[in-house]
This record gives C-alpha cells, structure tokens and sequence, in this order.
C-alpha cells in the first residue's frame, strides 16, 4: 500500500467496465415493450377493440385467446389498446409526484430550521395516511374521472418524494466535498448541480420507478371500482372490473388486465431493483481492494529469535493459546483468498501477549478463529489450535467449556451489546446457562464484577439499558462480562480504539491489574503500537496475514526490530514523538525547534 | 470517537441506583407518550380540516350535484340549507367539529341514516379483513423472512434462495384486488371450497384476508430477511456466540427482539398500505363494509358518509400507527430518546 | 489557565489568523448549550496551531465557525487582519478562498462521481474552464503531493484512503491557501501512512509557507507537527502557548492528558487517582 505507486491501467474507470444488473436489464426491456404497445396499440387495434361479435361473453377460443366480453368485443385486443391510456396516467402521476414532492422538499431545504422542523412533521403526518384514502378524498371532491385519478394519485404519493429529496439534500450537502467546493469558491447553483444533484439523483429515480410501478397499481385499483376512467375511455382497471362482472362466464376476462397490470408493475419495480443495486457501494469497492493488495510488495517471512521465549514464560504451565499453521480463507473450497497464511503464536498462561497490525492485516480474523466465531463464509485449519488445553483442532469441544474458560471484549461499545436488553440480563446470561447459577445469586456476582471494572453504581447499570452507559461505561462493562466466568484467557479485540485517551488509559489500566490479581492471560489485539508497547510481555506483528515479526516487549522498547514495516510503525508512536517533544523543549531552554 | 464520562459530566451524579432508573424511564415514557399522542391530534386536526374542506372545495354547488341537475331551486335551496352552506364560513367549521364532539356525523343523504350507525355496522367488517390481512403477514412474512435469512447465513439453501427471491417478488408485486380475483377464479369458481361473497361467516374471510395479506406479506418478509441478515453481522451478535448459547436462546433472546424493532418501523408504512387495500378488496368480495360503501357514497355525492368514513380510515390508520410506536418503545427503548427513525 | 500569546519567530508580521471571544452553539434558541465558549487563537505566518482535545472539546466546531459553515454566537475570526464577519461579499470570496480545509474522512471529502483532475481544475476555475487549460498545473499539483499524472482521468474510489488524502491536501493548495485548516486529517489512515501524510505536510508548508491550524486527538501528531498548542474541553481553552508547555503542562487536564499516553515503560498505568480526580472531580 505504498501511497506514491498507482494502480495500474487495467483497472478502467467506473463506467467502462460496469456490468449492468440482470433485474435493470429485465425491467428495462419489459418496460420498453410495454411502451412500444402504448404507442402503436391504438394505432392498429383501435377500432377493433370497439367492434363487438356475436359471441357475448365466450371463453378463450382460437379466435379470442382471452375470450370475449359483455358485448362480445375481444378482451385481448381491448387490453392492448388499454395500455396507451393507463401508462399515460402513470406516467403524468407519477410527474406530479415527483415535481411537488421535490419542490416541497427543496423548498424545505434552503428554508430555515424552524420551517424545516414543522414541514418535516407535516410531512411526517402526511405519510401516516394511507395514500388510498387521500386519493379517495380528492376524487370525492371532484368528480370521478381520468384527470382526478391521476392529480389524486400524483398528490397522494408526493410526501414521499418531499421527504427523501429532503434528508439527501441535507445529508449531501453536509458532505466534506460540498463544503469544500463552497471553500474554493464555486458558485453556489453550480455546487447544487455539479455535486448535489448527480449524488441525490440514484435513490430519487429508484424511489421513482417504485412511484410508477405503486400509481399504476392503485390507479387501475382506483378505476377497477367505478372511480378512476369512465366508460367509454379503456384503462385497465376497468378492463378487470368488468371482467370481474363477467367472471361466471367468462373468467379469463378478467386474466388479461391483471396481468398487464402486474407485468407492468414488475417491470418497474425491477428496474428500480435494478437502480439500487447498481448504486451500491459493494459494486466498486471489490475491485478497488483488490487493486491495493497488487500493488502491496510482497513481505519476506521471517520470524526471529524470541520465539524461544514463549516456552520459557510458560513454563512449566499449559499456555492459555496456542497456535500453530493457522490459514483462514474466503470459502469452503480453498480457491478463495487467504486471509490468514499459516501463522504461529503463543500466549503462555498469565502472559500479555500483544498482537499488532493495520487494518486488514488478519489480526481479528485470527482472533475471531481462536474464539470460534469465524462468520460461515470463512473456513479454517490448522496444525493445532489450542484454547485454554481445549484442542479445537482435533476434538469437538462442548460450548460450556469455551465458554467458560474464554472471555472477549470486542472493539465498539457501542456495538456490543443487545440494544434492546437490560445490561443485568446480557451480563448474567452465560453463568445462568452454563453454570445452572440462580438469578439473584448471578446478579450479586455481576454487580461485583461492575464494581471490580471501575464501573460507577453498579446496581443502576443492572437494570439500564446499554445505551444509558458512557462509552468508557460500557467498554468496562463488557470487560466485567467477560470476567464473570473467570475465564483463563482474555481476546481483548481493539478494546480502546473507540475510546478518547483519557478513558483508554483508564481501560488499559484495568486489563493490566485484572491480568495481575487473577493471573489471567490476555491476547491484546490493536493496530495502535504504543497501546501494544506499554501493555504486552511479547509482540506478534502481523502484516497481511502474515506474522512478520516476534518481539518481547524490551527489544520492542530498544527498537531492536529487523522488518521495515515494524519501523514504519513505530516511527508513528504518539509517545515518542511526545519524548521528542518535549527533549526539543528542554534543549532549546522552552522555546519550540 | 464515542462520547464518554469526559464528554458529559453529568453521568454520575450520586444518587439511589435501582429507584433511580425506574424514575428515569417512566419520565421519558410520559415524555414519549405525550410526544406520540400530540402526532395523534395533529392527524385529527388534519383529518377534520380535510373532510371540513372536502365539501368548500367541491367545484360549483354542492347541493347542486346532489340532488342532481334535473331538481328545482327549493330542492336546491332545502338541501344548502340542511348542510348549512348558507351560514358564514366560520360558523360552518364550528357547527362541524361540535357535531363531531356529540359524536354526529350528520345523516346520510340517500339512506337519510345516521352515518354513526352506518359505520357502526360496516366498521368491524372492514376492521376484521384488514385485522386478518395482519394475521397473515404476522404469521406468514415474520417466520419466512426469518428461517431464509438463517438458512443464507448457515451458507447452503443457494437454490432455496433464489426461488424465494422470485416468488417474494413476484408476490409483492400483485396488488390484492388481482390476488383477490385470482383466488376467486380459482377457490370459489374453481374448485368450490370457499364462498366468492365476502364477509359472512368465518369462511367468508379467509380469501378476502389472503387477498389484502399476501403482497404486504411478501414485502414484509423481504424487509424481515434484510434486518435479520444485517443482525447476524452485528457485534452484539457476535457477543452472544461468544457466550456459547444455543440457536434457539440466540434467536429469542438477541435476534427477535431488534428484528421486531426494524421490522416494525417499516411494517407500520406497510400495515397502513394494508388497510388502503382493504378497501379496495371489499369490492372484489363484494363485503359490506367501509371499501364499498365509501365508492357508492362517492358516486352519489354522499358528502357526509365520504367525511365520516375518511375520518374513521384515517383516524383507523393513526390508531395503527399509534399502537406500533408503544410497541416500539416496550420493545426497544432507544426510541424513547431519539424517537421512531425513518418513518 | 496560562495564555502566552505565541510569539511568531522573531517577526513582527501580522497574525493571519486571529479568533477573539468566540462562541458558538448549534441549534436554535437561547437554551442551546455553547459548544465554543469563548475561544481565543492567533496564528503567525508559516505556523501551525494544534487544537488538541478530547470528544466533545468542540475542536471540530471551532473548525467549521473558521471556515465560514457555522455561524459564532460571539467573537470574531480575523483572517489577515479583516474580520470575515464583517466583510463586503466581494471581498469575503476571496478571503474564502485564501482558508482551505482538509476533511478527515477522505472517503467523504471527494465527490464520489468526479475524476481526480475535475475535483482539481474544479479547485483551479471554481466558476469553469477547459479542463485541458489547466493541465499542466494539475499535473504539478499531483507531482507536489506524489501521485502519478495518470490519476488525472481516475475516479475517487480506485484511491486508498492515504492517497485520497493525498488528492485532497492537492485541492487545498491549489488555490494557494494562506492558511489551512487540518482537521484530524490521519485519524483515518493505518499508522505506517499516517506518517508519510504527516510528512508531506510539513515538506509543503516549508515550501509554500502556508499557516495552518492543525485540529487533532492524537497528542503525538500534535507534537510532531505543530509550534503552538491550545488544549481545549468542555468548548472552552484550557491551555494554550509553545509546544513545549506538553513538558509540563500547568493545567491538571493538560497533564492528564499527557499523562495518558501509552509509553513502553507504562508510567501512564500507574497513577489511577490522577484520572479520578481530573474526570469525575
């Protein structure tokens, strides 16, 4: 990831290599049929739909594949010429929708907060309602007809469009690129045309083909019961109420609208499926990843002398984790990526083990492979994979023991724990079910793990939800949840990444005094090297999945290391640079270098 | 950077523990409570405005289109009288909404009928398919949505998938009236099992319900699969596996409970499309319920019977709206703070 | 509360930026609470200014009062000498341009759907112009930041996130900016690139001589960077002069926040009564 070198020629800007999705294709055709039927339909079919036979009300024959109806006119053709009109009022409505809403919304949005706070309430309000039942409203006022359908419908779905125009254009024009453009100067309506309009422009078409396919829908719904077009005009809504009428006799009749009705609405439906997925994210990023790890050079393997010291730390005693050849890869087959290439590690019983990388180097996934929650997508073997002298390799181990004898603090407090439950419940739960223990004798012992993890009026934590805690809050009390089975190993995963300072050396702080007083050993993973520095006996530098380097924690202090990326990372040590600070001070008599 | 101790000094002020949280959320469940119901009031002064102005906005002369253009002037003249055209605008409003406090929504113009009565015998009708309509979506969208996106996360079903991906989609994108002529064609004419009138008897619901359940159903399930999907991914998951416990413990215990929550902010747009459809099954049944009685009210210039029916629909639809924002707020009290997203 | 003024070196040139008194909050009405309570900074030419401090200080807020996005509820931001509050549109524009910024997410700051080489002719001719017009001075600008000519025709997302920050201090100083706002401009970057975008900063302010306010929570980069220092919480200054002042910070806050800082020999995991006394006291 050397930041100078640039990707190379073959990856092709964004357009050239796009591949279109198979839903957008599929709708895009249906729909283009459908309107090559509305326009030349009428044209060729127009006096035949009107010409009645003799046959009144026949089945499906040769003659008329979807039979005939009241006045033995053919069903098929009249459903044909149907579609001009009712894709026509689709369309208007659908305008109206999306140039009211949009109007609305903007307005909305160069409006100031007060007016922007009630219109966002109206709006609100607005939606509650059932399109259906305002449509029914504005056709009761006028009379029922073709045009009172389609302003009906066009002002029944507008609030949608108002809200969504609304939260975009608020939420992109906050984006850092728009403010920097008004930064450099440019002119506000260009910054709304060049920056604003193309980002909000995806969700809006997708909101409008679902727009489309939902007011044809509800429009040949509305004139299905007598009050959208009247007779003698043809949509084909009425086409089914009538064939409805003539069910007894003739079911097919009423077969043929409803299925231009429902292809129609598929196939607008579809190519709105279609808008979203060509918008995502996932569609660019895959390919861009992949071209960062090309252009990373390769890293020689080589792991130096302290690898020896393991088993002297550990003496005597089983170690807490030990692995050896662990590979970890994207599927079952072994053709997907290695995420992780056959690493080796330790973390001897007692131990702070440390292990260090930058994102994407395959520390969590190691971690996450030692505490068996690898997602299913993923696969792993291994020589031997050992957790607390549970062989995981070779034996099928019972969750309780796991459960017990590992405990894991994840990187988010925020994340965590389950939103929606009380933190007595989640901090209870893994003694309740693996120990069998009673409820109120569980929460005596929660409450005195709260209070062991510096958590402040642990017995109020008991009965709050998590979103009630601080962040440092939560993050020692995810650390008493692991501690409440006392476990032999502890995977602390980031455990301070989301913290300030302040609170993170507080936090780190207590990993070290819970490691001493219950002799437990600990596998800190960070990409933070001063974190790894200050807290671990022994260092695993890991670099795309790789380990490339095995220190103790006072050849890490002297900086004897051998590997260039291990240098890259301490040379961006906060403590250093502080020590350098400071040594500038002092030599310069107070004033800076 | 998440906020901590350090960005808000207040967090530990000293204080009883326990009596204290119980003190806390009952104050932010009144503040919920009455935020909720002022969003109540404002839809019922919205819906009175409209249904009041639903008849000041008729073009050229109510009474005029009511008793038709073949009446004489008295005829015209009696009836501006009754519905008080005559009197100023504000006095107009005022008798409205003092009527309405009585709880007199006038007499229906054709039948000469209490329009109380009339929704009185045509409102549970109406209530009982739309309430089976829920029961279908509840027991068929919930479920499936859930076992597919457990099934996609064990990695296999890729067949499984894939046809429910075409048949959800397809499902969803039926409107009921058609679903409901279809299974018409096929139940009632068919094969004779169930009866094509709706609304008598037990057996008079079953088809009008799948009718106006099945595509809410189906987009509910699709939107059920996604947060499910998305749940399994989250940390808080990962969390619970980490304390070894079993599926059906993870599934209860930390899955349904935040499914509910999502699914439920975005059910609640599709409960109350649900009831929209309602009305326009009851056609195809031929139920008579408030679907088929506001189409006829339209048709003959019914202006009471179309301003107590919009009423009750919409004040039907708030009530909906209302009980799922409670539910919300017993299920995840997170909303309780920020209030309902998204909808 | 110390307040040294910074002296700048040796010169008696005036400051190009000056904050006096300001306050801001967001939100509508008297009872918003002020995120800024009366911040006082002034900045030399050629300098740069760490605003350090912890979620919640305001460091970002006062940011964005800077740059013209948030309106101050008091006080007043003078950039080479002229209060921006008070002046003439004309003469605003162009002292708007004078202030550039860069974001911290470079996932954010780069408009998803534009070449690298419009974002930077955008820079260059905010009001239009042929792209081929500026050519050769987009060219320079992607050599002075050490990307390759051939970025010109990518878009954002084929850039990681080191060189997109790259393409982004690009656009700050294609206008030649007499003071640059950088706001936490690393924090999103995997530590062995931070260090290369720490450097190149400094390389192009030593040769463009621009003054900049570097906005941060992370107390190394502060001291690796910077001159001056204002230690901020709560929205307001806790402690401001020389970088020097980190040796022995007068404030207990400042302290504890120096204190906080993992050092290989864990004197910062001894003194548990420092944070209590400081954060809950």
């Amino acid at each position: 990831m050397t930041a100078g070198t640039l990707t190379p020629p073959a990856a092709a800007p964004l357009r050239a290599g796009k591949r279109y999705p198979v839903s957008l294709v599929i709708g895009l055709v249906g729909l283009g049929f459908i309107l090559l039927l509305a326009i030349v339909a009428p044209m060729i079919w127009g006096s035949a739909a009107e010409a009645g036979s003799g046959d009144l009300r026949t089945g499906p024959s040769a003659e008329h594949w979807f039979g005939t109806d009241s006045q033995g006119r053919d069903v098929l053709i009249r459903t044909l010429v149907a579609t001009r009109l009712t894709l026509i009022m689709g369309v208007i409505a659908t305008g109206i929708a999306v140039v009211l809403g949009g109007l609305i919304g903007a307005l909305l949005v160069v409006s100031g907060n007060r007016v922007r706070w009630f219109g966002a309430r109206a709006i609100d309000l607005w939606l509650a309602l059932p399109p259906i039942i305002v449509a029914l409203a504005v056709t009761a006022i006028f009379r029922p007809n073709e045009v009172t359908v389609v302003i009906a419908i066009g002002i029944a779905f507008s609030p949608q469009f108002a809200r969504l125009t609304n939260n975009l254009a608020s939420s992109v024009g906050a984006k850092d690129f728009v403010v920097t453009a008004h930064l450099l100067g440019v002119p506000g309506p260009t910054v709304l045309f060049r920056h604003v309009i193309p980002n909000i422009a995806s969700p809006v078409l997708v909101l409008t083909s679902v727009c489309l396919s939902t007011s044809i829908i509800t429009m040949s719904g509305l004139s299905f019961i007598g009050l959208g077009v009247q007779p003698p005009a043809i949509d084909w809504g009425q086409l089914l109420a009538s064939g409805l009428r003539d069910i007894y006799q003739n079911p097919s009749g009423a077969i043929a609208p409803s299925l231009a009705i429902v292809l129609t609405g598929l196939s607008a439906s579809l190519i709105g499926d279609g808008f979203v997925a060509l918008s995502e994210p996932r569609r660019i990023q895959p390919r861009a990843r992949k071209v960062v790890r090309a252009a990373a050079p390769a890293v020689p393997v080589e792991i130096n002398a302290a690898s020896t010291l393991a088993a002297a730390t550990a003496a005597g005693r089983a170690p807490a984790l030990d692995v050896r050849d662990l590979r970890v890869q994207v599927g079952q087959s072994g053709e997907g990526a290695q995420l992780v290439r056959g690493i080796s590690l330790t973390v001897g019983a007692g131990e702070i083990v440390g292990l260090v990388g930058e994102s994407g180097s395959g520390k969590s996934i190691t971690a996450m492979t030692a505490a068996q929650l690898l997602p299913p997508e993923l696969a792993w073997d291994a020589a031997s994979l050992d957790v607390a002298s549970h062989a995981l390799s070779s034996s099928s181990v019972p969750p309780t023991a796991l459960a017990l004898d590992l405990g894991i603090v994840f990187q988010d407090p925020s994340s965590c724990f389950n939103p929606a439950r009380k933190l007595g419940a989640q901090l209870t739960e893994s003694i309740r079910v693996h120990k069998k223990v009673p409820k109120q004798e569980a929460e005596r012992l929660a409450i005195q793990k709260l209070r062991e993890a510096r958590v402040t009026e642990p017995e109020l934590r008991m009965r709050q939800y998590p979103h009630e805690l601080s962040g440092g809050m939560r993050q020692r009390a995810m650390i008493a949840m692991a501690l409440i089975t006392t476990p032999k190993l502890l995977i602390a995963d980031e455990p301070t990444t989301a913290l300030d300072v302040t609170v993170q050396a507080d936090v780190l702080r207590l990993i070290k005094q819970i490691n001493r007083d219950h002799d437990m050993a600990v596998l800190l993973i960070s990409h933070d090297i001063d974190v790894i520095a200050a807290m671990c006996d022994r260092v695993y530098v890991m670099y795309r999945g790789e380990i490339i380097e095995h220190l103790t924690a006072a050849q890490l202090r002297d900086r004897e290391v051998t590997q260039p990326y291990t240098e890259k990372l301490l040379a961006a040590s906060a403590s250093t640079a502080l020590e350098g600070a400071v040594y500038r001070a002092n030599a310069n008599g107070g004033s800076p270098a | 950077m998440s906020t901590d101790s350090v960005a808000s000094p207040a967090t530990s002020s000293p204080s009883t523990g326990p009596s204290r949280a119980s003190r806390d959320a009952a104050r932010q469940w009144v503040s919920y409570l009455l935020r909720r119901l002022g969003g109540l009031v404002g839809i019922v002064i919205a819906l009175l405005v409209i249904t009041f102005l639903l008849v000041q906005f008729v073009p050229g002369d109510p009474a005029r289109n009511i008793v038709g253009v073949t009446a004489t002037q008295e005829q015209v003249e009696l009836v501006r009288e009754r519905l008080g055209l005559n009197n100023p605008f504000p006095v107009q409003a005022l008798d409205y909404v003092v009527a309405l406090l009585q709880g007199d929504l006038g007499n229906s113009f054709v039948t000469q009928q209490p329009i109380v009565d009339m929704i009185g015998q045509r409102l549970p009708i109406t209530a009982a398919v739309a309430f089976g309509g829920l029961l279908v979506v509840l027991l068929v969208g919930f479920p499936l949505g859930i076992a597919i996106a457990f099934a996609e996360r064990r990695g296999g079903a890729k067949v499984g998938s894939g046809i429910y991906n075409v048949v959800a989609g397809l499902a969803g994108a039926i409107p009921e009236y058609i679903t409901g002529t279809i299974l018409v064609i096929v139940f009632a004419l068919s094969l004779g099992w169930l009866p094509a009138q709706g609304g008598v008897g037990f057996n008079g619901f079953i088809l009008p319900a799948i009718a106006v359940g099945l595509a809410p159903a189906a987009a509910i399930s699709r939107v059920v699969r996604g947060e499910t999907r998305a749940i399994l991914g989250q940390e808080y998951i990962a969390t619970a596996r980490s304390k070894r416990i079993s599926t059906g413990r993870l599934l209860v215990g930390h899955v349904l409970p935040n499914v509910a929550t999502s699914a439920l902010t975005i059910g609640g747009i599709i409960l109350v499309a649900l009831l929209g459809g309602t009305v326009i099954v009851e056609y195809v049944f031929n139920i008579p319920g408030l679907g088929t009685q506001i189409v006829e009210s339209i048709l003959s210039s019914d202006y009471p019977a179309i301003q107590g029916i919009i009423l009750t629909l919409g004040l039907l639809a708030a009530l909906v709206n209302l009980a799922i924002d409670i539910l919300l707020g017993i299920l995840d009290p997170r909303v309780l703070q920020k209030g309902r997203m998204g909808s | 509360m110390t307040t040294s003024t910074p002296t700048s070196t040796g010169t008696v040139d005036q400051p190009i930026l000056s904050v006096t008194g300001l306050s801001a909050s967001y939100g509508f009405g008297r009872r918003a609470p002020l995120v800024l309570d009366d911040v006082s900074l002034t900045l030399g030419k050629g300098r740069t200014m760490g605003v350090v401090g912890e979620s919640g200080s305001g460091k970002s807020t006062l940011a964005k009062v800077i740059i013209g996005t948030l309106g101050a509820s008091a006080g007043t931001v003078e950039v080479g000498g002229v209060d921006v509050g008070r002046a003439k549109s004309a003469q605003r524009q162009a002292l708007r341009r004078s202030v550039q910024m860069i974001p911290q997410d470079p996932y954010a700051s780069l408009d998803p759907r534009m070449t690298i080489g419009r974002t930077l002719r955008e820079a260059l001719a905010p009001k239009g112009g042929r792209e081929s017009t500026y050519r050769d001075r987009i060219v320079e600008l992607l050599e002075l930041v050490s990307l390759d000519a051939s970025a010109v025709n990518r878009y954002p997302h084929e850039f990681s996130g080191g060189m997109r920050q790259r393409v982004a201090i690009a656009r700050a100083i294609a206008v030649q900016p007499t003071l640059l706002i950088a706001d936490e401009v690393t924090s999103a970057l995997d530590a062995s690139i931070q260090f290369e975008v720490l450097g190149l900063l400094d390389r192009l302010q030593k040769e463009l001589g621009f003054g900049c306010v570097f906005i941060t929570h992370n107390l190394g980069v502060a001291a690796r960077m910077c001159d001056d220092i204002t230690v901020m919480r709560y929205g307001k200054v806790v402690e401001q002069g020389p970088i020097s002042l980190l040796a022995a910070p007068a404030d207990p806050y400042t302290r504890l926040l120096v204190g906080s800082v993992p050092d290989p020999d864990g004197r910062f995991l001894t003194d548990p009564s420092a944070y209590d006394s400081v954060i809950a006291g």
